[in-house]
């Protein structure tokens, strides 16, 4: 694998570029892996990194029955940070976030880990009791954080509006410095060249039409290229979860939702940190583009169409501009959607399922990018070991038959 | 043939008002234009060559286009703080007198641009993507590097003062939406219309009539302009038409539902000016509901690609026209046109025709033979076949044009180049459908080999006419809108009634070529920029080195290049990098295929989608009846959902204002030693009726309900699903199938939504009833020792204790007017609650405090409410509970009916393992060992405070306060096992390095028995 460095660069100038190498193969699939990972985007390829370098499986294939990192992972506002309520969600996003700090050395591809800080602004007494709340817990747990009032928050973010004035005036805020935002696509390309490098095979343009499974047990996958064998097999499908959970024969606890994101145009900077509001509920950033990267809430319908309402765009720049009476006369760019699939408790599932050899990793919601590096790594260990990594196994998917829920809807809200 | 101050204007001719000149400033210079402009226009008539410098190499860049496709001339517009607008595109900027515009890149100054010597320098080390190959070493650095990499990033900037200006939302509803006012559009306008259609016709720009306005086309005889205005004219006569100019469709969604941007004013000021005293709506979104939607957006030329394309002084064929026969300027003086179709050649003749030189038209075609070519000879005009433009030369401006015979299939030059010296160059690679809005809608469009572009995909109850649909012969293009305005008309009940087709004058066209990408003699990567996406600096070569990096998926191609990222989202550029893609990957365009486009077709201000719902229209504010008598009384307030509540009512003694404290202080006292009252109106009521009313309560509730009599009253708590509290209220008894349900302020819609989602999709065989009449009663309070003496001076309620006795409500008057009374209680004191209509709460109120004075009665607000309800260890939801909760849990195993008949929301999670696990978090009270201490609503709980960090957390404060009557702090909590732990000391480490100790005791602080409630 080409190493990328600043001299590298000065070097490929002087050829014209003529010799970079291709970031990662076009294989033809083999009759059998070791592993298959079912979905090509920022988890699955992390997972796929991560068995090759930590754990030697190489004889890997990802199958993608689109391009790398075309769900989620591009279609998300890029947040990160590690400030979740329960200890156990704190433990797998701070795992991640540990990753994160070393990511772009790790795979030798920069991500843009921009450590700039994430606001979760409290607009009520309730909301600023629920920051005390998970900043307290934040600390305990060894996760940076800190309880503002409204004049820090107006010190961090000069231009919001932290007046009285405001419909639902500013109360205060969390603050976690070592949050911030990623460059999403580099994520996914990152461990796709990545693992690539390490022998792994990265079948794009292959979809999974169904599991074969032998006495309860999984032996491969029929997909639009032919059946490929493996006896362990991860799924990490986000949005497309339970439809390949019906393949092989169960239910899981999901409602896929759209869940739209916009642009403004590029703007020289203006903002330096993310904000995020549960209650006026919009959370906004800018990216290094110039873009402000805005999103708010889920679609209440469920659907596969990777477009939502009108009226949700609506209000969330309300919000927006509640919160940034200034950014009135900004033009909005763009906007997406992508799917989001939901699990009743705002917790993801990382679990084994009722088949053998069968792994589903799913259920992050609106919030999974953030965990990209902790899912992958953790999920890797799972299915080399053939049990639950210790900070995967609280999101068992047996939780919602005993009860022991993990509900981040208090803290979190829906807004992750 | 000049014009006085402006070079470039023509003597003669365009649609612009001569009698009309105005003064504009571009980057502090001063320079006139006329009415009629656009920004664009009047910058080329002034010979403005350098509008912009490139984002990434800061290169020079001047107008290529005069459309919504225009990539380079992006400017931030604005002669006052409050009224900046970035990224504003030049050509679809009205020109106004006084309009202020500004570069948006450049330092000091877009003409000698210190980042253009450094982009020239490095642009070398830039391929695509090198920000993910670098800035990685010392990892400590990338802060610093990317505070660098932001600042030479983004175009225009933000306004840093508030929007002076409103927007209005408009609903609208027709028959036949037509989206672009052009030929093939105004055609179908008009056939829709007169079938007797209500119909909308739309048009982003400045006047409506399209290509029709420069058109060297004759219809009937007429110039081609004129066909547009009667056409115009008769649509603007008829009643069930609507017409929105300068009003763009930009998001094309489910079901015909199409978000249309009308901007009112931004051709007059950069504020919106005064009518009648009053700020006029800068703009409109109107939010249309179509039966049928006809696309008549035309199509965008495609520029070719060749190396130096981005050097001002290269613009589209068709722009050039443009300039010249709408708005009278010649961006030049000698011309060469490259081009791979006939279409392109009007630019020359145009030229010619204004009285500039055509150097040459170098057409890559080896016989061009249509009529417009033979025209162009006849001219004198030089046509160079076989060939193109290889090369632009320049650095601030064209100087030239390195022309050679080129081999298309074989991608190579053949022969040796000719340099034409020359100031300006028009390219032509064909047209490009605007498929934009049809693809919002997830249609994939379908590429046509016949016309070397992609058409849109199939909507339902949308119709592609003219150029947007591959038709580019004008007499086609009227006869295709026609047919298919009358198609949409019959296809949404009315009549078909196809226009009249005015006579054209065919021109014979010949083939065009496919040329995307001009071969250069040295290979793509070594020869100098061609350029593909001018906004992003994204060039062939961008594409090919992403191509070998194996970046195949288009999708991949422009993330990774950032093509069609841009504000122009790529109308220019897109589908050359496709086509470059493509011949990387030896594939075909279409196997290679489109990205998605997603609204907005063009930038669309926030505030226009905000419209009116903002400031204090964001979300209502809901008062209560008695809000006036609050803030008469210096309430503080307290936003509780979408209501405002008096939270305290500071008073002043001795000349100095109560801190809440203090205020919060007295009004407990007020309460536990004579009289208080609380507005609480705000409590959610759900009126419930039908015959299986009960039923339905028993269902909803963990308790029992089949045997509360009317006139009694009892408390209910309603579980989630999954076995978890989520409100809590009093229920009362009106009838045998009659009740009136409390809920919890913030939860009293949800509740509502509740009730319905089980009863719509559960239970609809219950007869049951729900009404929300939270608004229809007020609510107050009357709560302490002498409550009843109080009400009783102002009700013909018997008040006896043994008749009306705790948990009782009573029907009668009270201070004359019809109320309901309900003996419950939130203080733990003797306590009233009355029911009176909203409407006549005030003189209720009113003369409770005329007869109150005597009895100390005091106000008091939600948070005396707080303290009050926590003394007696009350629970509030939302704050003593938090989504993870069970009744049992708060140790209200007596409001659990495990043994009712019909099970219930949340029985079967009650009975899970975890749900019956020791060790839950359990509502206890704490009692810290410094009565001192009020402890911090959500600090965490831990058995041992010597532990390292991370520590087991074992719960956490939930309510805590001071408590005036106890004169010490004291707090509700959840602790792990916590009702088992009773008399147990816990530890609460906090973040200013304290640790506070307190003691595990029950959560009722103040007269556990109850006593004073039954009093």
């Amino acid at each position: 694998m080409q190493r990328y460095s600043g001299f590298g660069l000065v070097k490929h100038a002087l050829s014209h570029h003529e010799n970079w190498q291709r970031q990662w193969r076009n294989p033809t699939p083999k009759k059998e892996y070791d592993v298959i990972i079912v979905g090509g985007g920022g988890h699955g390829l992390a997972t796929a990194y991560y068995l090759a370098k930590e754990h030697g499986i190489t004889n890997v294939a990802v199958i993608e029955k689109g391009w790398l990192g075309g769900g989620n992972t591009a279609r998300n506002t890029t947040i990160v940070r590690s400030n979740y309520l329960w200890d156990e969600s704190a433990a797998l996003y701070e795992h991640a976030m540990k990753l994160w700090e070393g990511l772009s050395q790790d795979i030798n591809y920069n991500v843009m880990f921009s450590q700039r800080g994430v606001l979760n602004l409290g607009h009520t007494l309730q909301d600023m009791r629920d920051i005390q709340r998970r900043v307290n817990a934040n600390r305990l747990n060894g996760i940076d954080g800190e309880v503002l009032d409204a004049r820090g928050v107006q010190e961090l973010v000069p231009i919001m509006d932290c007046s009285k004035r405001a419909r639902y005036p500013v109360m205060g805020a969390s603050w976690q410095p070592r949050a911030g935002v990623a460059r999403h696509d580099a994520v996914a390309w990152g461990y796709a060249r990545g693992a690539d490098g390490h022998g792994v095979d990265l079948l794009q343009q292959t979809e999974v039409t169904g599991f074969k499974i032998v006495d309860g047990r999984v032996v491969g996958v029929h997909t639009n290229r032919g059946d490929i064998g493996a006896k362990t097999v991860g799924c990490v499908t986000a949005g497309n979860s339970s439809v390949l959970a019906n393949m092989a024969g169960f239910n899981l606890p999901l409602e896929s939702h759209p869940l739209q994101a916009l642009v403004s145009e590029p703007l020289k900077p203006i903002l330096d940190t993310v904000v995020m509001s549960n209650h006026v509920h919009g959370y906004i950033s800018q990216s290094d583009k110039g873009d402000l990267v805005i999103g708010a809430g889920i679609d209440g319908y469920n659907g596969y169409g990777q477009r939502g309402s009108y009226p949700t765009v609506e209000h969330t720049l309300q919000a927006i501009v509640e919160m940034f009476p200034i950014f009135s006369r900004v033009r909005m760019n763009r906007q997406w959607g992508g799917i989001v699939d939901t699990c009743p408790d705002a917790c993801p599932i990382l679990s084994k399922t009722p088949v053998k050899g069968l792994y589903f990793n799913c259920g992050w919601g609106t919030g999974g990018f953030k965990a990209t590096p902790g899912s992958g790594h953790a999920f890797a260990w799972s299915l080399a070991k053939g049990q639950m990594h210790p900070l995967a196994a609280p999101f068992s998917i047996d939780r919602f038959h005993s009860g022991a829920l993990i509900d981040e809807h208090g803290a979190a809200g829906v807004a992750h | 043939m000049k014009h006085d101050k402006q070079p470039n204007r023509l003597l003669e001719g365009g649609r612009i008002d001569r009698d009309r000149p105005l003064t504009f400033s571009f980057n502090g210079q001063s320079y006139t234009g006329f009415a009629g402009d656009t920004l664009a226009s009047a910058l080329l008539a002034n010979g403005v060559d350098i509008v912009n410098r490139s984002f990434k190499y800061s290169r020079p860049r001047g107008i290529v286009a005069a459309g919504a496709e225009e990539p380079n001339a992006v400017v931030q517009l604005g002669s006052s703080e409050a009224a900046q607008v970035p990224n504003v595109r030049a050509t679809q900027q009205a020109l106004y007198d006084g309009l202020s515009a500004r570069s948006t890149n450049g330092w000091p100054n877009v003409q000698r641009d210190l980042m253009g010597t450094i982009g020239k320098l490095s642009g070398g080390f830039m391929p695509p993507g090198f920000y993910y190959k670098t800035f990685m070493a010392p990892a400590s650095m990338w802060m610093t590097y990317e505070k660098y990499i932001r600042k030479s990033a983004g175009l225009g900037r933000s306004p840093t003062e508030s929007d002076p200006d409103i927007y209005d939302h408009l609903h609208q509803h027709c028959d036949v939406l037509v989206i672009g006012a052009g030929p093939a559009g105004l055609a179908a306008a008009l056939s829709a219309a007169r079938g007797g259609a209500r119909v909308i016709l739309c048009d982003e720009q400045e006047t409506m009539g399209g290509s029709l306005l420069d058109s060297r086309e004759m219809l009937d005889g007429q110039p081609a302009a004129q066909w547009a205005d009667s056409a115009l004219d008769e649509l603007a006569s008829l009643d069930n038409v609507t017409l929105l100019p300068r009003t763009t469709a930009n998001g094309y969604h489910d079901h015909n539902f199409v978000t249309l941007h009308e901007r009112r004013t931004e051709h007059l000021a950069d504020v919106a000016p005064l009518a009648n005293g009053r700020r006029q709506v800068r703009s409109r979104l109107h939010r249309v509901r179509a039966g049928q939607v006809v696309l008549a957006t035309g199509a965008h030329e495609r520029p070719l690609v060749y190396a130096g394309n981005d050097v001002p002084g290269n613009l589209l064929a068709g722009a050039v026209s443009t300039y010249i026969r709408r708005y009278g300027v010649a961006p030049g003086n000698k011309l060469v046109l490259s081009t791979s179709n006939d279409h392109a050649y009007r630019a020359a003749l145009d030229w010619s025709e204004a009285g500039r030189e055509v150097v040459a038209i170098v057409d890559a075609r080896a016989n061009p033979d249509g009529e417009l070519v033979t025209q162009a000879q006849a001219l004198g005009i030089r046509v160079i076949t076989g060939s193109a433009v290889v090369e632009a030369k320049g650095a601030n401006r064209v100087t030239g044009a390195r022309v050679a015979k080129i081999d298309i299939d074989g991608f190579k030059v053949v022969g040796k180049a000719e340099e034409l010296t020359c100031d300006t160059i028009a390219s032509s690679g064909g047209y490009s459908p605007v498929i934009h809005l049809a693809s919002h809608t997830g249609a994939r469009p379908t590429w046509r080999d016949d016309i070397l572009g992609f058409v849109p995909g199939k909507v339902t109850g949308m119709t592609a006419t003219g150029g947007a649909n591959g038709v580019y012969a004008l007499a086609e293009v009227i006869a295709d809108g026609s047919q298919v305005g009358a198609q949409a008309a019959s296809a949404s009940g009315h009549q078909t009634a196809p226009i009249d087709l005015p006579s054209v004058a065919a021109i014979r066209e010949g083939a065009a070529v496919a040329l995307y990408q001009v071969p250069h003699e040295k290979t793509t990567l070594r020869a100098p920029k061609q350029f593909v996406d001018l906004q992003n600096d994204v060039t062939a070569a961008g594409i090919e080195v992403a191509t070998r990096e194996g970046f195949e998926s288009i999708e991949h191609v422009k993330r990774y290049t950032a093509m069609g990222f841009g504000t122009d989202q790529g109308k220019l550029g897109n589908i050359n990098g496709m086509a470059i893609a493509a011949r990387c990957l030896k594939r075909s365009i279409p196997e290679v295929g489109t990205t998605v486009f997603r609204p907005n077709y063009t930038p669309v201000t926030f505030g226009a989608i905000v419209g009116r719902h903002c400031r204090e229209l964001f979300d209502p504010e809901r008062y209560t009846s008695l809000h006036e008598w609050h803030i008469k009384h210096g309430a503080e307030f307290e936003d509780v959902g979408q209501w405002k509540r008096p939270w305290y009512f500071p008073q002043t003694v001795n000349g100095k204002p109560e801190t809440m404290h203090e205020a919060v202080a007295r009004e407990c006292r007020a309460v536990r030693e004579k009289v208080g009252i609380l507005d609480a109106t705000t409590l959610g009521k759900i009126d419930i009726q039908g015959k299986d009313a009960r039923e339905f309560l028993g269902r909803v509730y963990t308790n029992k309900w089949e045997k509360l009599a009317v006139g009694r009253v009892r408390y209910g708590l309603m579980c989630k699903d999954d076995g978890m509290l989520m409100d809590d209220g009093t229920t009362s008894c009106l009838g045998e199938n009659h009740f009136l349900m409390t809920t919890t302020t913030g939860g009293a819609a949800g509740v509502m939504e509740w009730l319905e989602l089980w009863h719509q999709t559960e239970w609809p065989e219950l007869e049951v009833y729900f009404t929300s009449v939270t608004d229809h009663w007020a609510t107050m309070t009357v709560t302490g020792p002498e409550a009843r003496n109080l009400l009783a001076e102002i009700t013909d309620i018997d008040l006896d204790r043994d008749t009306f006795k705790f948990m009782d409500w009573r029907e009668g008057k009270v201070a004359g007017v019809p109320a309901r009374v309900f003996r419950i209680s939130f203080t733990g004191e003797l306590a009233y609650e009355i029911n009176v209509q909203a409407n006549y709460a005030m003189p209720v109120w009113e003369a409770l405090f005329e007869h109150g004075d005597k009895y100390g009665l005091t106000p008091y607000g939600t948070e005396t409410m707080h303290v009050l309800r926590a003394e007696k260890g009350m629970i509030i939801v939302g704050q003593d509970t938090d989504g993870s909760v069970t009744p049992e849990d708060l140790g209200m195993h007596w409001a659990i009916g495990y043994d009712k008949p019909f099970s219930w929301i949340g029985k079967r999670a009650l009975t899970r393992p975890d749900t019956r696990r020791e060790n839950r978090k359990q509502l206890v009270g704490l009692r810290p060992k410094d009565p001192k201490v009020v402890l911090q609503e959500g600090a965490q709980i831990v058995f041992d405070p010597d532990q390292a960090i991370p520590m087991a957390m074992m719960g956490h404060v939930t309510s805590s306060y001071y408590s005036p009557i106890l004169d010490s702090g004291f707090a509700l909590a959840v602790v792990k096992g916590g009702h088992k732990r009773m008399g147990d000391t816990v530890y609460l480490p906090m973040a200013d390095g304290q640790t506070h100790a307190a003691e595990i005791v029950g959560p009722i602080f103040y007269d556990p028995k109850g006593a004073r409630q039954n009093v």
